[in-house]
């Protein structure tokens, strides 16, 4: 399922995950109460880079992650950073959380609420052990460093309880970053913000990550935070990732009907291929009416198929002209203005298609139109996902 | 609501109907606070009272001749060595319990649980004798059987300091346990985890992180037992003065039990008492009113991950099963054993063979006995549902009403949490031995020293599910023309049940089991079950109390899963 050919290829993978499987026994397990978390999900993770986990809640994103970390033994298969291996069922290798070294933010931060911001940030020092530790100058000089990083700088003897929400988070970051970990876990670290301050962190935490030239993994189930910062998305379902690429690709070119419902809103249209053009066109016959999708996977005459249109690559226009492949005639039920555009939802033979719109076109419910799609932008899908 | 309490505020700047004054809701408000000011006020008063005056003039003869005949430092050291040794018995031991229950992957957390309700069921003194049976010197069970065969081992002698440092600690541990468990359970789970990721090994995550983080409750459980431990009766009266280890609690008795009874000296001795003890309570209520700041932004409806135990897991669950051996399961079959026996013996495959029900026979043929039963259970179940029905009211009005200086009520209602169960009886005595309530020597002093010692829990319950109800639902009865008795009754009583009855059910068995205040007021024909164990003890009955401590903890469960059943029907479902 993970098609990681079209990632840059670097040299070594910071993070490597290969067949990760991790199930939890829920009640009895006799009464086969086994819920399988993680069914088996590969993925790497290149020098610098910012890779999301995406999906919805109870996908296995969390856990993949926390397997990661090392809070979570997994069942089978492999971790390694940055060629050490930290687990492996085959040569039972389970390397501790606490000698993992890797940085986590949590959901909740987990800010210490008994220590101040410095004695915060100071514990990953404090408690490393053998030779690496170090004295109290250098690390008062690393603490107040990578506070001023993250713009806390003034804030060093304050008491951890009496930060704002953003400045906690912030202060979970440098706690995260100050070990400099090769991997910084991040476990959907904006959810506990409000959507404001979500916004502003977002492009923070971004050009920090790019700034620092950290690798990190995120984990959230929000498509708006994941398509804006990250350099590579792996979407999740179900203990399985469906789709790995590029923001971009994965909005505009969703390799599963879950993917395309996922991500963004989709209009669906179930239909059978009828003919294939040049180009890895093909084109579909609707209970609407026909029209062309784009897929680079092979299909025949006959197949049945799901196209996934996005609602901007539907434009519309007052009055009725001749039917054809990719240009339908409707009729607008509902209209509804949201600022930035107009949604329109038009009723073409029983299915409702809905359009979005430049504000400045705004068509009367009931009045006749024709809706055109932009061929380039419709994807074909296999027809169950 | 905010203009009928303004009703009552100003009733003269509106004209105002006798009627409405003489109200149900007026009525019955005044009436509560009269009974709650009068029963926790009044004792304390006359204890402070009769201390002070010896009948001419204000004096500190009681105080000298208290502190003087008995030499004071012996009996304030062994109070405070007996308070500080069971506390850090059961303060490490029931918190570890709690962490492993709570925070880690042991089997059998069960156990802990039912555990945690033997003291709340098994009375003081029965637990105290069962120990006896275990551990003293000349015909404990644990001695003949174990330190008596092994070579050089020296035997384990329960009347000593020690002994009585180990009893009243395990009776105690899993009240600390359950307070702690509480703790543990409202802590977020990754901020040990995020100590993890930082590299932090077990021990420092437990140092730095983890016992910081429920300090405040670790503070409290210090607190609540050092406070249980110097009010406690039993075990320095059984263990301790067979052995002349006199503490605060045994001096008050034996003043008491001299003759002439010697009430000044009590007097002064319960006084001292009461001063450290209200010290205490007023610590932990500060404490607890601070520890909110430490509450912490939790993730939202974290799931628990168990810390893995790795090699520490077999030794752990060794410790769990060992507490739950020695502390429970062992105190209990020793009862049971003892009950079946004709007179006591360590068991042997003859002492078995001698097994019969004859004690039981016994208990059901003896009048006193049979009289005993019928007066705990009638006096468990008056006390309970007079506390909880005027304690509901009093909640009403604190929580809801904006009269003012309600604050008061709920601080009057929690005075007595401080008068320990000997003090209740010595005040008790002041009052109604010299005030003009023929109630001494009948079973009504016994209801009133229920009443006053309870009505602090009972406040607490109450309060607590009354915070649950949503004053709207009180005001939409009043506009659809309910008057406030109607209200009351038909939707604020209901939708408190629940935790009524909880509270209820508490109070029932707490006062069944007492024993420090029954001791000092009961008047013959008027004992209680914990009077005649008491009694039977002191005659060396010991197996026919053993058999009469089965039927009363027999009796005591059923009661409490025939009220629970109750209330589960007569009570709102959640949800």
């Amino acid at each position: 399922m993970a098609e990681t050919s079209d990632l840059p290829v670097g040299d070594e993978p910071v993070l490597a995950v290969g067949d990760l499987v991790k199930t939890f026994t829920e009640g009895k397990a006799r009464k086969g109460g086994v819920v399988r978390a993680v069914g088996g999900v590969s993925f790497a993770i290149e020098q610098g880079s910012m890779f999301t986990l995406l999906g919805p809640s109870g996908c296995g994103k969390t856990t993949t992650l926390r397997c990661i970390a090392g809070l979570e033994q997994p069942d089978s298969g492999h971790i390694a950073v940055r060629g050490t291996t930290f687990f492996s069922s085959e040569d039972r290798i389970n390397v501790q959380a606490n000698e993992r070294g890797l940085g986590m933010v949590f959901q909740s931060y987990a800010i210490w609420p008994h220590m101040n911001v410095f004695q915060n940030v100071a514990f990953p020092l404090q408690v490393a052990d053998r030779k690496q530790k170090m004295s109290r100058t250098e690390i008062r000089e690393k603490v107040e460093r990578v506070l001023s990083v993250v713009q806390l700088g003034e804030l060093v003897d304050r008491q951890a309880t009496d930060l704002s929400g953003g400045q906690q988070q912030r202060l979970a970051l440098a706690r995260a970053l100050v070990m400099e970990p090769p991997l910084l876990l991040l476990d959907e670290p904006l959810s506990n913000l409000d959507a404001k301050l979500r916004e502003e962190m977002r492009f923070e935490l971004k050009d920090l990550q790019r700034r620092l030239g950290i690798t990190a993994i995120y984990v959230t189930h929000d498509q708006v935070e994941a398509l804006a910062m990250s350099n590579t998305v792996a979407v999740m379902n179900a203990g399985k990732i469906e789709q790995v690429g590029r923001p971009r690709q994965i909005y505009e070119t969703p390799s599963s009907l879950f993917v395309a419902d996922f991500i963004g809103t989709s209009n669906f249209f179930p239909g059978r291929v009828t003919a294939e053009e040049p180009g890895d066109t093909f084109l579909v016959e609707t209970s609407a009416g026909t029209l062309y999708a784009n897929s680079s996977a092979p299909y025949s005459k006959g197949d049945p198929v799901t196209v996934a249109v996005r609602p901007e690559q539907v434009a519309i226009e007052k009055g009725t002209f001749p039917a054809r492949a990719g240009v339908w005639n409707g009729q607008v039920t509902n209209r509804a203005f949201l600022g930035e555009s107009v949604d329109h939802v038009v009723a073409v033979g029983g299915i409702e298609i809905r359009c979005r719109c430049n504000p400045s076109i705004s068509i009367p419910p009931g009045s006749d139109v024709t809706i055109t799609f932009n061929e380039r932008e419709a994807t074909l899908l296999p027809a169950d996902g | 609501m905010a203009q009928a309490s303004a009703q009552v505020a100003v009733p003269f700047l509106r004209r105002v109907s006798l009627r409405r004054i003489f109200s149900g809701r007026n009525l019955t408000i005044t009436v509560v606070i009269a009974i709650i000011t009068y029963m926790a006020v009044i004792p304390v008063g006359y204890l402070v009272w009769g201390t002070f005056w010896n009948g001419q003039s204000l004096t500190l003869e009681f105080f000298r001749s208290a502190y003087s005949t008995v030499g004071l430092t012996p009996m304030v050291v062994n109070s405070l060595i007996f308070a500080a040794g069971s506390t850090a018995l059961a303060v490490p031991l029931g918190t570890l319990l709690a962490y492993l229950v709570v925070r880690t992957d042991l089997r059998f957390k069960g156990l802990m649980f039912a555990a945690s309700l033997v003291p709340l069921i098994i009375p003081g003194i029965l637990h105290t004798v069962s120990w006896i049976f275990l551990a003293s010197p000349n015909i404990g069970i644990y001695n003949r059987l174990i330190f008596d065969r092994v070579p050089f081992l020296p035997k384990f002698d329960i009347f000593s300091l020690q002994g009585m440092i180990l009893v009243e600690g395990l009776h105690l541990t899993p009240l600390i346990f359950l307070l702690m468990v509480a703790a543990f359970r409202s802590m977020d789970p990754s901020l040990e985890e995020s100590a993890l990721m930082s590299g932090a090994k077990l021990p420092t995550i437990m140092r730095r992180v983890t016992l910081p983080l429920v300090r405040p409750a670790l503070y409290a459980s210090i607190l609540i037992m050092a406070i249980r431990a110097l009010e406690a009766f039993e075990v320095p009266a059984l263990l301790g003065i067979p052995s002349g280890i006199w503490v605060f609690t045994s001096r008050i008795w034996s003043a008491l039990k001299g003759f002439p009874a010697e009430y000044g000296q009590a007097g002064a001795y319960a006084m001292s008492l009461l001063l450290i003890t209200s010290v205490g309570v007023y610590l932990h209520t500060r404490m607890s009113r601070r520890g909110k700041r430490f509450q912490t932004v939790t993730g939202k409806g974290f799931r628990p991950h168990p810390i893995q135990l790795g090699r520490w897991k077999v030794p752990a669950q060794l410790f769990l099963m060992a507490y739950f051996l020695i502390a429970v399961t062992m105190p209990v079959l020793v009862l049971l054993y003892v009950s079946t026996q004709p007179f006591y013996s360590v068991p042997s495959l003859e002492s078995i063979s001698n097994s019969s029900l004859e004690n039981y026979r016994y208990t059901f043929d003896n009048p006193q006995a049979l009289r005993a039963l019928r007066n705990s259970f009638a006096l468990g179940i008056g006390s309970a549902t007079a506390v909880m029905l005027v304690t509901a009211v009093a909640s009403w009005i604190v929580v809801r009403t904006k009269a003012r200086g309600r604050w008061l009520v709920d601080n009057v209602a929690t005075v007595p949490l401080v008068i320990p169960g000997l003090v209740m009886g010595v005040a008790l005595l002041f009052v109604y031995l010299r005030a003009p309530v023929p109630i001494f020597g009948t079973i009504w002093i016994l209801f009133i020293a229920y009443f006053t010692r309870y009505m602090p829990y009972g406040m607490r319950y109450s309060s607590a599910s009354m915070y649950q109800i949503g004053g709207e639902l009180e005001e939409s009865a009043q506009i659809c023309g309910a008057s406030w008795w109607k209200t009351f009754r038909k939707v604020n009583l209901p939708l408190l049940v629940p935790g009524l009855i909880a509270g209820w059910i508490y109070i029932v068995m707490v006062s069944v089991r007492e024993l420090s205040s029954s001791i000092l007021l009961y008047t013959p024909g008027n004992e209680v079950l914990s009077v005649i164990i008491w009694e039977q003890w002191e005659n060396g009955q010991f197996t026919e109390l053993a058999a009469l401590g089965v039927v009363m903890v027999v009796a005591l469960v059923a009661l409490v899963a025939v009220a629970k059943k109750l209330g589960a029907r007569v009570g709102v479902k959640e949800g």
